[in-house]
């Protein structure tokens, strides 16, 4: 991630709350000027009143209260617009801070969604879901709390420093110092509480992690009665936890004592040096000094409050920072002009563009407007590719498969099967070479379309949370329920979903769990069907399904595979062995290929590895 | 509840009461600091007496020095507090976890589990620090703020006990009317973050089915649904702050004018008028932190129902009274057994056999066939419903916990590794174990040529999960581990599902030749890998359906035979 300044994150932030609520913000920083300007005015007002209005009515026989009467009515009313605005920007500040976070909760997503997979790659899961969580929660506190109380804490921080200077200005620059040096012991403070905080979150990190490593495999903990080991263990990161927790609260918690003593100190400083200008030389009059020292202690009152900010302001800041690192990350590109589009076939063998779902589909290019029908043809020239630029993964490989073929890869973990599969629909980009689909280069072909005509079934399968007609529909969002039945069926998934207490309409819920692994692949292989692909790519999509189960999968997905180009990864070889062509794998390269009974001749690693003589890792 | 959570303070507890003793000191010096900064302005300036601005400052310091001090204190007694009962708390329950057997787990879920140690605790150590230094400090300051104002003027104090009763109520009718609506603010979070994870973990399904602008829509919804929510609670709560100001402003102004009466008549003076009108901000402050706290406690709530539960759970397997150190053989015996996970609803019925020691014995069975469940009766994983088992001649409930679990290993069908290297992962099985001992165990369960294929060997690290290790490797492994026990009796719950045919077949010939007097359960998909036990028990719906040598099964046992079938003829076809 890109290291952003304090500085410019917190600029950019202000940005982005401008450009979408620039309005209510406006109001939002007038109505705080105005409830805090009510505010001192008040503190300011209380001196007058006593001085002008009570004063003056001590000893007298008959005290006429009318003008300290009137004098409390103006306050009453200058404290009614207060609290006014005060309403004002608390219910606006609830708009703005939901209104952005919900904004960037939304561009985050929309963003992420147009992510590359290495982006997936390169990141952890947890973190990627932090952003969301932690980093939005603290942006949330910082624009429901700290702005605006800074705001109005800096703000009455002005009015009280202009009105010292126009007492004194002697006395205040003795404040400012006293205040700055105030200011360096927060910050030394603030500085080891984030330390520790640091060192906090770090040790909640391990603690979770190695509670959730543990409970998890608390069974084979039980088995093995490692129960002892574990406590053990246990113990020494919950320790660690413990004093780094105690250490980051006792410096957090330290500050407000601190800070408001040392005002106290500053308080007793004016004082003495103020009693000592009034009475020595009569500088200064006894009246100002006595407001000198009210507004000394709303000073120093407010930037003690002011400096409270500070953590929640660094901690909202590298939320932000991280935010706009998410936002920076360069999207994937869609340059292709080549689109995919229903056709229908006239009589005559021409084809003939159309808006409905056919079935029927066809390349379109956007300048000519010429329609070449989609068929499946998928043709590998020379391809290098590599995820990081020093590792080649895959090299010089070249490789057909014509319409309706079906495409084997076989070879050991890291071999290059699933890259081979995930270059295909542009996953990630290949460094040399070319990729040829129907004779266009994939990268002359909207990405979206490109995917749109390759169908996928992994073998982690995915679901998300709906019905399972909805997980079956997301294979193509047109599709009718009765298309979507179909190709369960299709998939033999139709027997077990009936079975089901709600049938199609039963709910998945995390990524499946209410229903066993094999399951979950018939399932995505339906999904599959859903699309109806011209081309499939099937990595390791039966592995989960026992062998008596899979013959009937199998059934269904011969069916499926009919008339289809088929790219097919399997561990177990009985599956790939009617494929028209096998090829196998090794360290990125090519090292055999053809089919089942050309290579047994051979006898070569495929050989080896039918007759079990090796075993695929 | 509370008090079964209080129980883990424990050695904190001087803290725990250390902490309030400092902050009621620091709240007194808070208290009496304002009046003599204002005596500080009355006597001593406004007099022109430089003699008493030097005494009353020097007090100043002496106090604003200790109130220092109490407030250090208390921040620290504070932080070890709330900090050492939460760890307590996580040792208690972690331990408590620890005994839990089988059927504890699975009550809970291993993911709630988790939830429960770490942000459940959070919460609880979250509320104890504000228990013990809010809840004590707000009170503290109203009535000592209340007490002075009374001290000065008994009937201004009246002005607040009209305000401070009407205020408290509106704070806590807000806090009750909110916290059910952030309470659906965060299950709707829940809901969010879940789409979130399955758009992470699924991104490839949502890249090649290009439902990148349906996934957007779908979580804009919810992004609005919890903007609504939100809203509603926050409204409400943003009345807070302009109430409370109201409040004090009004309070202002009724003490100004009622004690500018006072102050004329002479019964106030106006430094007492303006202390009097400092307390207001803190009387009135002290109820709006009060409401904070209340809303902390609510919260907090379900937290601690859920930690208590977890240890109020009853562990249900216990180690017997008397219990027995040591296993004769590895002879199994199952009495009439019968077994259900819920009550009424048996997955084991009427279970009979009887294995010799050194046998090797294979089961087979479809889906649901309870075959695992079978197994894991004898390491006393769960208790029978009905019926006894035997290991060794003797009663599995009457064995020592840790004796019966060493002598009888089973590999899981899920199976684990921790991180660490291969040799932390494999002294699971001895802690003692030598390299000799190692090189066998891995030589049996023939780890061996992979193992010396990493440049680390022994050492070579694993990943969280094993994930850098395939799966077929993984599975060898904690045979390995399982093998490192020295059991009387092993058992591989479908633990070979990902090693392939002759790799497997070499495991079961070495557990001949290696380990001849152990007796060996095999669970497995694959009939090749059962072919070669000297009987197979086939499970059909939770009964025995047969159990013989394989050569007979062939003939009489007709699922067997499909089985068999189904899977030989494949590769006939094959070969």
């Amino acid at each position: 991630m890109p290291k952003m300044k304090k500085g410019n994150v917190l600029l950019r932030l202000l940005k982005y709350i401008t450009s979408h609520f620039k309005m209510p913000l406006i109001l939002i920083v007038i109505a705080i000027i105005i409830s805090s300007v009510c505010h001192v005015y008040g503190q300011l007002f209380m001196q007058t009143l006593i001085d002008d209005y009570i004063t003056p009515l001590i000893g007298t026989t008959n005290p006429n209260y009318q003008p300290l009467l009137m004098a409390i009515g103006l306050m009453s009313f200058v404290y009614l617009i207060g609290v006014i605005f005060t309403l004002v920007q608390t219910r606006l500040v609830v708009n703005v801070g939901q209104g952005v976070l919900k904004q960037i909760r939304m561009d985050m997503f929309q963003h992420m969604e147009t992510l590359p997979i290495k982006y997936f790659d390169d990141n952890s899961h947890g973190d990627i879901m932090s952003y969301y969580i932690n980093d939005t929660d603290a942006l949330r506190d910082m624009i429901s709390q700290t702005i605006p109380n800074g705001v109005s804490n800096g703000i009455i921080i002005l009015f009280t420093f202009i009105s010292m200077l126009t007492l004194n200005i002697y006395l205040t620059i003795t404040i400012v110092i006293g205040v700055i040096g105030m200011l360096i012991v927060a910050r030394s403070i603030g500085k080891r509480s984030s330390l520790y905080f640091r060192k906090r979150q770090k040790s909640v990190a391990e603690v979770n992690g190695y509670i959730e490593e543990m409970i998890d495999g608390q069974k084979v903990i039980k088995v093995f009665t490692h129960e002892e080991e574990a406590k053990k263990e246990f113990d020494r990161y919950n320790e660690e936890l413990f004093e780094n927790t105690k250490k980051a609260n006792i410096y957090a918690n330290m500050l407000m004592p601190v800070m408001g003593n040392i005002g106290y100190l500053l308080y007793v400083i004016i004082a003495t040096c103020g009693g000592f200008i009034a009475i020595q030389t009569n500088s200064l009059s006894i009246g100002a000094i006595a407001s000198f020292l009210l507004l000394t202690r709303s000073f120093t009152m407010h930037v003690n409050q002011l400096s409270q900010q500070y953590n929640s302001l660094a901690l909202a800041l590298a939320g932000a920072a991280r935010i706009f690192g998410l936002l920076d990350e360069r999207s994937e590109s869609n340059e292709g002009t080549v689109t995919l589009v229903n056709v229908v076939k006239n009589r005559d063998g021409t084809l003939q563009e159309t808006k409905d779902y056919t079935g029927t589909w066809a390349w379109k290019e956007k300048d000519s407007n010429q329609l070449t029908e989609l068929k499946g043809d998928i043709r590998f020239e020379n391809v290098d590719f590599a995820y990081t630029p020093e590792k080649t993964v895959l090299k010089n490989i070249s490789l057909y498969a014509k319409p309706g073929q079906k495409i084997a890869f076989v070879g050991s973990t890291g071999a290059g099967k699933t890259t081979i599969t995930n270059l295909i629909n542009r996953f990630y980009d290949i460094k040399e070479g070319t990729i040829l689909y129907d004779g266009i280069d994939v990268k002359k072909i909207n990405k979206n379309d490109l995917r749109r005509s390759l169908g996928m079934v992994l073998q982690d399968v995915n679901l998300f949370t709906g019905t399972i007609m909805e997980n079956l529909r997301y294979g193509r969002m047109d599709a009718t329920d009765e298309e979507c039945i179909a190709a369960a069926k299709l998939a033999n998934a139709d027997a077990f979903i009936e079975k089901l207490p709600q049938g199609y309409q039963t709910m998945i819920t995390d990524n499946g769990e209410n229903i066993s692994q094999g399951q979950r692949q018939l399932l995505s292989i339906a999904r599959c069907a859903v699309s109806n692909p011209p081309v499939m790519i099937l990595d390791e999509a039966t592995s989960s399904i026992d062998t008596r189960t899979e013959k009937e999968v199998q059934e269904g997905m011969d069916k499926l595979m009919e008339g289809r180009t088929v790219f097919v990864i399997a561990h177990r070889l009985s599956t790939v062995r009617n494929a028209k062509a096998i090829i196998v794998l090794e360290n990125g390269t090519i090292i055999e290929r053809g089919n089942h009974e050309d290579l047994i001749k051979q006898k070569g690693k495929y050989y080896q590895l039918y007759t079990g003589a090796f075993e695929l890792e | 509840m509370i008090k079964k959570i209080l129980k883990s303070v424990r050695e904190y507890k001087t803290a725990s009461i250390l902490t309030p003793i400092f902050i009621t000191m620091e709240v007194i010096l808070e208290v009496l600091i304002p009046i003599l900064m204002t005596k500080i302005i009355d006597d001593g300036i406004n007099e022109g007496r430089m003699d008493v601005i030097l005494i009353i400052g020097g007090i100043l310091v002496v106090m604003s020095i200790f109130s220092l001090l109490f407030g250090w204190l208390s921040s620290r007694y504070g932080s070890i507090a709330s900090s050492g009962f939460a760890k307590n708390l996580r040792h208690d329950m972690y331990y408590k976890i620890q005994d839990y057997s089988f059927s504890n787990i699975e009550k809970f879920s291993s993911s709630s589990l988790v939830t429960r140690l770490t942000t459940d605790v959070n919460n609880i150590q979250m509320m104890y620090q504000m228990l013990i230094r809010i809840a004590i400090r707000t009170p503290l300051m109203f009535l000592f703020s209340l007490f002075m104002v009374y001290t000065i003027h008994p009937t201004l104090a009246l002005i607040f006990l009209i305000i401070a009763p009407i205020l408290g109520f509106f704070l806590f009718w807000i806090s009750n009317h909110a916290h059910p609506m952030f309470e659906k603010v965060f299950k709707t979070y829940d809901v969010l973050n879940n789409r979130v994870q399955e758009n992470v973990r699924g991104i490839r399904v949502v890249k090649s089915y290009v439902q990148e602008a349906t996934e957007i829509k779908k979580f804009d919804e919810i992004s609005e649904k919890i903007y609504q929510y939100f809203m509603k609670a926050e409204k409400l709560v943003s009345l807070n702050t302009p109430v409370m100001r109201l409040c004090v402003y009004t309070s202002i102004l009724l003490i100004s004018y009622i004690g500018g009466h006072y102050v004329v008549q002479g019964s106030l003076t106006t430094g007492e008028l303006t202390g009097v009108i400092t307390y207001a901000a803190q009387i009135l402050n002290s109820l709006m932190m009060l409401s904070m706290v209340y809303v902390t406690c609510i919260i907090s709530i379900p937290s601690m129902e859920r930690v208590v539960e977890v240890l109020d759970e009853v562990p249900d397997i216990q180690n017997p009274k008397k219990p027995l150190k040591e296993v004769a053989d590895g002879s199994i015996t199952f009495e009439q057994v019968d077994f259900g996970y819920v009550k009424d609803k048996l997955v084991l019925k009427d279970i009979n056999l009887s294995i010799k020691s050194g046998e090797m014995i294979g089961i087979i069975g479809g889906i649901g066939s309870s075959k695992s469940t079978l197994v894991n009766l004898i390491p006393r994983l769960y208790d029978v419903s009905e019926g006894r088992i035997l290991v060794g001649g003797k009663d599995v409930r009457d064995y020592d916990m840790e004796t019966l679990r060493k002598e009888v290993a089973i590999v899981l069908q899920k199976n684990v590794l921790f991180s660490g290297t291969i040799r932390e992962n494999l002294q699971w099985g001895n802690k003692e174990a030598t390299k000799e001992e190692l090189d066998q165990a891995c030589e049996i369960a023939c780890c061996t040529e992979f193992i010396s294929k990493f440049p680390q060997g022994y050492d070579t690290y694993i990943d969280q999960g094993g994930t850098n290790v395939s799966g077929g490797q993984k599975q060898r492994l904690c045979i390995a581990r399982a093998l490192l026990k020295k059991p009387k009796i092993i058992i591989l719950d479908d633990s070979t599902s990902a090693v392939d045919t002759r790799t497997d077949a070499i495991i079961r010939k070495a557990f001949r030749s290696y380990i001849p007097e152990v007796t060996k359960i095999i669970i497995a998909q694959r009939i090749s890998s059962v072919e070669d036990c000297d009987r197979v028990l086939v499970l059909n719906n939770g009964k025995i359906d047969a159990f013989d040598t394989p050569k007979k099964l062939l003939k009489t046992n007709k699922i067997y035979r499909e089985v068999y079938e189904s899977q030989v003829k494949g590769s006939d076809q094959n070969a």
